[in-house]
């Protein structure tokens, strides 16, 4: 097909190229605009972060990983179109000078991408904002003090939201201006509902989805290598709808944690601020609930709280759907009870009136893959418990509920004795592994100790170290 | 006077736009070709059989090259002759570059690389400290002890004696930028280099030496680094020569540029140290005696291990006078990537050291840790006695002469609301369950100057062209730190003109020759001084000239604000220059300094290895959390002192910036091995340098209003690496707030202090492990 995007005010059209080109090959290899750069191929540095817009608004996303057939219909601002066009810098950009924000420069262009991002949308909650850039040199300070100085600045007219090119794709205005990159061979759909996604994937079950491209995108960076055929998720709408009842949420597979966490802030606020720390603001703009449960990986952060709260999600194969409560998707490492040519379309989360608690342990607390991550839901009435759904991941070979850790406690008055004992009875549950994010001594131990916390935690206790503030 | 003026960082604009330039950047030449290596993955072997065929049929592959087809000795060492660019028959650790991919893309080469088959025959492999020393494997014949007094008997008739061993981590640089660079084959079998290095002249001395070719031969070009930390004083070599080799054999144009991930298993990171000490003193917190033993893990080369272990002892003192002191240094040869320079060159290992002495003995007799390191400082300048008395010279026996820690402590103290902030800490720790705060204080006095004495030269190059515009060039290079924009303002100050007067221009070897690498904090104080002298000596003639058409003494003519007076005339600098001109005086000069006073015997360990000493201080507060072990940095506050700044917002960027790299290093980052020797950090998805919010909620940094006793230029201070040392205080809080979680005893905490770390630490000062 043809891809036509804005890049930088200007309609590109490009053809032929490999499903699989990255946004940011694509800037700097076909179109030389080199001042997007190239820190970790990975999504994990934030040196090639764009702003992207669409009938939704503005959202940084990581170059790195976005495939050019995601820009369909929308408009990508790099650094390079960041000042007006008659050459008056943006307000992050003045303040990035006036701050001494860069000093080897090399990261400073995600800075200001990230930056221009949040002053667009209004955002102020700069730390959380630019936890996906890495700064080796400044140690942040200068920045932070230039994003705060310009939060009051206008946004600049030629930022400002305008439905840009979906009307000027439909009259026929948009030139082909660009050099394009290789042709491929490679089979690439993009269909534009679940019903049409269905029918491609049962007539191509080999095919790779891609929805936000935060996991599969380093399949091509990484491990470089060559998918085809790909099936892109980002044209159906109808998978991007989140509807909320009386009795819970109803999430297409391809909302956005972003979306999700503003959603469920008001419910689940635990585990709203367990988002906050999942990834980074630009993997949260890209990556989708569907993707990170139907990955099926062990250390994916939303399973666990999804499994404690009885989420269920709808599988989809052709025409026929079932319903799978989603514990019961996660059958093995690498071993999902996902049909050839199934895929995960919407996920159900119930809504309850007692909390949830959820506890994200990583080596740095932002940006960072957990070591462990637990989900309590548990609920007392009159000084017992009467219901136990607890969830871990990191634990075990896939997202794993603690049952007999939520049998130790079911029935038995919430007491610190009651705590003592379950904690025993994690071993019973887990025997967690050993690697670069944690030992398994450490695991367990922190698991255990997440039980205590809960306790306090739902006692009113403040106890968390990101509360302390001088 | 344009020094001493907070200007931004000459590209800043360029930055924050996108229009600065890095190598991978530059518009490349028709038909270039892309690089990489493919990489061992045993840690210890003989490769018996190298089948690369699936290799050269590879799509875009151009060429594949192994030892064998190399032209010449393609060393890439920069001091031992022991790396060669690509494994000669045997493999010393997982990453070794093997094999040599020359493709039309840089994806094409990442591709074909891995389609190497090597079939190795495995050794054993030394992958700690401990396998290393059972087995002597090490540089140098022994170990090397420097000494002075008797800290053996010293400790052992002290009245209360104190031991401990704790293990210091390594450090990944983590530059932005990766390791890049760029060659151009010239038509005379001569070759220009573009490369991401702190020094240039080392990738000139080895491209040369691969291509068989002169030095004259061989140009390279450093405009900027996306980061360098010490981290691209020696390991851009085998890039650099990998394009002049490829680019000679094809005749093309090669560039090679590291995957991040190949960049962190290929190349060296800081040196792991294991630091034991037993330390003697009396009641009063007097230090009678110490002896250290650091294990230095150096890798499978030598590389620059000698000087970093060198300055890790010479920096086991830190800020106290030690009478009876005694450090025996292990440099350890393993079958790890080789360990390099990284911002403070084993100085911060050797600190840590001393510091971490100093709150156990502090501890050990319910000492406020301050006063104990008050009552251990060397002597104040201003103290009565003499010269070489004790109290001010070093166990290596150069003399403190500007020891201004005394009033640094006493300010930061002050400002940090230090006392009441302890107090009000132990008042609230009473009150909690799960969480304890814990506050740290670290001094540093660290050396300036290469301890290989005659690297400390630098020249310049200056012209003032007709129109009275400037071109400014000399041998440092620019990384991030300012070093262009402090040094343009020394030009500019010198021939009183404007900034927008003074062209910056890119490093470039044929330009300013045989420069040192801009390393050990000497960039400006080097370089600064050698632009000086060039400037004078243009600004001299000036003045000769114009004094003779006016009939006045030289002297009287004054360079300031953009004009030239003279005799009562004022002219612009710009008609100045054009005046000079057309008298014919000579607009262009070059600049050399070589730093002062310096002699050093490294092998006994004694003489005056620096100019002079940086110092600074810092007061570091944290959190903690016995469930996890999570902690957060809640507030700093840094004292530093870099003399009389030459640029002050930039001198504070730096001291920002470093004290967060040194936090990180005892916190977060953690480098971790398997046990075949892979390493398993190798992305930022899984080494974590500090983020965003691991900045202190409350950052408080000031520069010390004093200046250099020194004659450096314009009496300011080298700054790039004493600040990284403040970050120990980070280290120290946590020590503190792990120890309020127990019964009294001093925490036994290893660095990095990962929340792991830190909570097997609570257990074992609970009694739980």
């Amino acid at each position: 097909m043809t891809l036509t995007f804005l890049l930088n005010g200007e309609e590109i059209r490009v053809e032929g190229s490999a499903p699989t080109t990255t946004l940011l090959d694509f800037l700097r290899e076909t179109r030389g605009l080199t001042g997007t750069k190239e820190g970790c191929n990975e999504g994990d540095c934030g040196a090639c972060t764009v702003m992207v817009r669409d009938g939704r608004g503005a959202r940084s996303l990581n170059a790195c990983i976005l495939f050019l057939p995601q820009l369909q219909g929308k408009s990508v601002t790099t650094v390079e179109g960041l000042a007006a066009p008659d050459g008056t810098l943006h307000p992050v950009q003045d303040a990035m000078i006036t701050h001494h924000g860069s000093q080897c420069g090399f990261c400073t262009p995600g800075f200001v991408m990230s930056m221009a991002t949040a002053h667009t949308n209004g955002d102020t909650n700069h730390a959380d904002q630019l936890a996906g850039n890495l700064c080796r040199c400044t140690g942040y300070a200068p920045i932070l003090r230039a994003a705060k100085a310009c939060e009051d600045e206008p946004v600049p007219p030629h930022l400002t939201p305008e439905p840009f090119i979906f009307s000027k794709i439909l009259r026929g205005e948009v030139a082909d201006r660009g050099a394009e990159p290789p042709q491929s061979k490679a089979v690439a759909q993009h269909p534009t509902s679940s019903d049409a996604l269905a029918a491609a994937y049962l007539a191509q079950p080999d095919a790779t989805l891609v929805a936000g491209a935060t996991d599969v995108g380093l399949w091509v960076t990484k491990s470089l290598r060559d998918l085809d055929p790909v099936i892109f998720l980002e044209g159906c709408a109808d998978l991007k709808t989140l509807t909320e009842t009386e009795t819970g949420f109803d999430v297409g597979a391809m909302v956005d944690m972003n979306c999700l966490r503003d959603v469920l802030q008001p419910h689940y606020p635990s585990f709203a601020e367990m988002l906050r720390r999942f990834a980074s603001q630009q993997v949260r703009n890209a990556a989708t609930l569907g993707g990170n449960i139907a990955n099926g990986s062990p250390i994916g952060d939303s399973p666990p709280p999804l499994i404690a709260l009885g989420a269920t999600l709808t599988l989809r194969k052709g025409e026929t759907r079932r319903e799978l409560p989603l514990e019961d998707y996660f059958i093995a490492y690498g071993k999902q009870d996902r049909a050839p040519g199934e895929f995960v379309e919407r996920i159900h989360i119930p809504k309850q009136a007692g909390p949830l608690q959820v506890y994200k342990l990583s080596k740095r607390f932002d940006q960072d893959i957990s070591a462990v991550l637990g989900a309590f839901n548990i609920t007392v009435e009159d000084g017992t418990v009467t219901a136990a759904r607890i969830a871990f991941g990191g634990m075990a070979a896939t997202p794993k509920r603690a049952i007999h850790v939520e049998q130790a406690l079911t029935g038995k008055p919430w007491s610190e004795t009651t705590i003592a004992a379950a904690k025993a009875a994690f071993a019973q549950d887990f025997t967690p592994m050993s690697d670069m994010r944690a030992s398994a001594d450490y695991r367990l131990g922190t698991a255990e100790n997440m039980l205590e916390r809960a306790f306090a935690d739902l006692a009113g206790h403040v106890q968390s170290v990101l509360e302390v503030r001088l | 006077m344009s020094v001493a003026t907070p200007l931004p960082h000459d590209a800043a604009r360029l930055h924050v736009t996108g229009d600065a330039r890095y190598i991978d950047d530059i518009p490349m030449p028709r038909d270039c070709l892309h690089l990489a290596f493919g990489l061992s993955t045993v840690a210890h072997g003989e490769v018996t059989a190298l089948d690369l065929e699936a290799v050269r049929s590879a799509p875009g592959v151009v060429a594949v090259l192994t030892a064998d087809d190399l032209p010449f000795d393609c060393d890439v060492s920069p001091s031992n002759h022991d790396e060669p660019l690509l494994a000669t028959g045997h493999v010393h650790y997982v990453g070794q570059p093997v094999f040599l991919v020359v493709a039309t893309s840089h994806r094409a080469a990442r591709v074909a690389a891995r389609k190497g088959a090597i079939t190795y025959a495995e050794k054993p492999a030394l992958l700690t400290l401990e396998a290393a020393l059972e087995v002597d494997s090490r540089f140098e014949d022994g170990p090397r002890i420097w000494a002075r007094g008797d800290a053996p008997a010293a400790i052992q008739s002290a009245p209360r004696k104190l031991s401990g061993t704790f293990e210091i981590g390594g450090q990944e640089h983590f530059y932005l930028e990766s390791q890049a660079a760029l060659a151009l084959p010239q038509e005379d079998g001569g070759m220009h280099v573009q490369s991401s290095t702190q020094h240039p002249t080392e990738i000139q001395h080895k491209v040369a030496h691969a291509i068989g070719q002169p030095m004259h031969s061989v140009r390279v070009e450093t405009r900027r680094m996306g980061g360098g930390f010490g981290g691209k004083e020696s390991q851009g070599n085998a890039l650099a020569v990998a394009c002049a080799v490829a680019a000679r054999r094809t005749g093309k144009a090669c560039k090679m540029r590291y995957d991040r991930d190949d960049d962190m298993v290929i190349t060296g990171k800081r040196h792991a140290f294991r630091v034991s000490y037993e330390v003697g003193f009396d009641e009063d917190g007097q230090i009678l005696g110490v002896d250290f033993t650091h294990l230095v893990n150096c890798g499978w080369a030598m590389d620059l291990s000698l000087p970093v272990a060198d300055r890790a002892m010479l920096h086991a003192d830190n800020a106290y006078w030690l009478e009876n002191f005694r450090v025996t240094s292990h440099r350890l040869k393993t079958n790890l990537q080789s360990a390099t320079a990284y911002r403070g060159f084993g100085g911060p290992q050797g600190m840590v050291g001393i510091e971490r002495v100093m709150d156990h003995v502090a501890h050990d007799l319910g000492i406020d840790p301050v006063e104990l390191r008050r009552r251990n400082y060397y002597l104040p300048p201003d103290a009565p006695g003499e010269a070489g008395d004790g109290g001010r010279v070093t166990p290596y026996g150069m003399e403190v002469s500007d020891f201004e820690l005394g009033g640094i402590t006493d300010q930061l103290l002050e400002t940090s609301g230090y006392a009441a902030r302890k107090a009000e800490i132990a008042d609230w720790n009473a009150e909690q369950d799960v969480l304890r705060r814990g506050i740290g204080f670290s001094p540093v006095k660290f050396g300036i100057s290469f301890t290989l004495t005659h690297l400390n030269q630098a020249g310049a190059l200056v012209h003032v062209y007709q129109d009275g515009s400037i071109h400014l060039n000399h041998g440092g290079t620019e990384m991030g730190q300012g070093l262009f924009q402090k040094v343009a303002q020394v030009a500019a100050s010198r021939f009183g003109v404007d900034m927008a007067t003074v062209k910056i221009t890119a490093t470039d070897t044929a330009k300013v020759p045989n420069t040192s690498a801009t390393a050990a904090s000497s960039g400006s104080d080097l370089n600064g001084m050698a632009v000086k002298a060039a400037c004078d000596t243009i600004r001299d003639r000036m003045a000769e000239h114009l004094a003779l058409e006016h009939q006045v003494k030289p002297t009287d003519v004054v360079f300031a604000d953009g004009r030239v007076e003279v005799a009562g005339e004022e002219l612009s600098f710009a008609e100045a220059a054009a005046r000079c001109y057309l008298g014919r005086v000579s607009l262009s000069a070059t600049g050399f300094y070589k730093t002062p006073s310096l002699e050093w015997d490294r092998i006994t360990g004694t003489g005056r290895p620096f100019f002079y000493f940086a110092y600074g201080a810092a007061v570091t507060e944290v959190v903690v959390d016995r469930l996890t072990g999570e902690y957060r940095i809640l507030r700093a506050d840094l004292l530093h002192d870099a003399g009389a700044s030459l640029n002050p917002a930039l001198d504070i960027g730096q001291v920002e910036g470093a004290y967060v790299q040194g936090a990180g290093w005892l916190t977060t980052e953690e480098l971790v091995w398997d046990d075949k020797g892979g390493l398993r950090t190798h992305a930022p998805s899984t080494y974590k340098i500090p983020a965003c919010s691991d900045a202190p909620d409350v950052f408080n940094v000031a520069l010390w209003d004093g200046q250099n006793r020194e004659d450096t230029i314009y009496r300011s201070k080298a700054v790039g690496e004493p600040p990284f040392m403040l970050g120990i205080s980070a280290y120290l809080a946590l020590s503190d707030a792990v120890g309020a979680f127990g019964d009294g005893r001093f925490p036994a905490l290893d660095a990095p202090a990962t929340s792991e770390e830190v909570w097997r630490a609570i257990q074992r000062v609970r009694g739980e492990a």
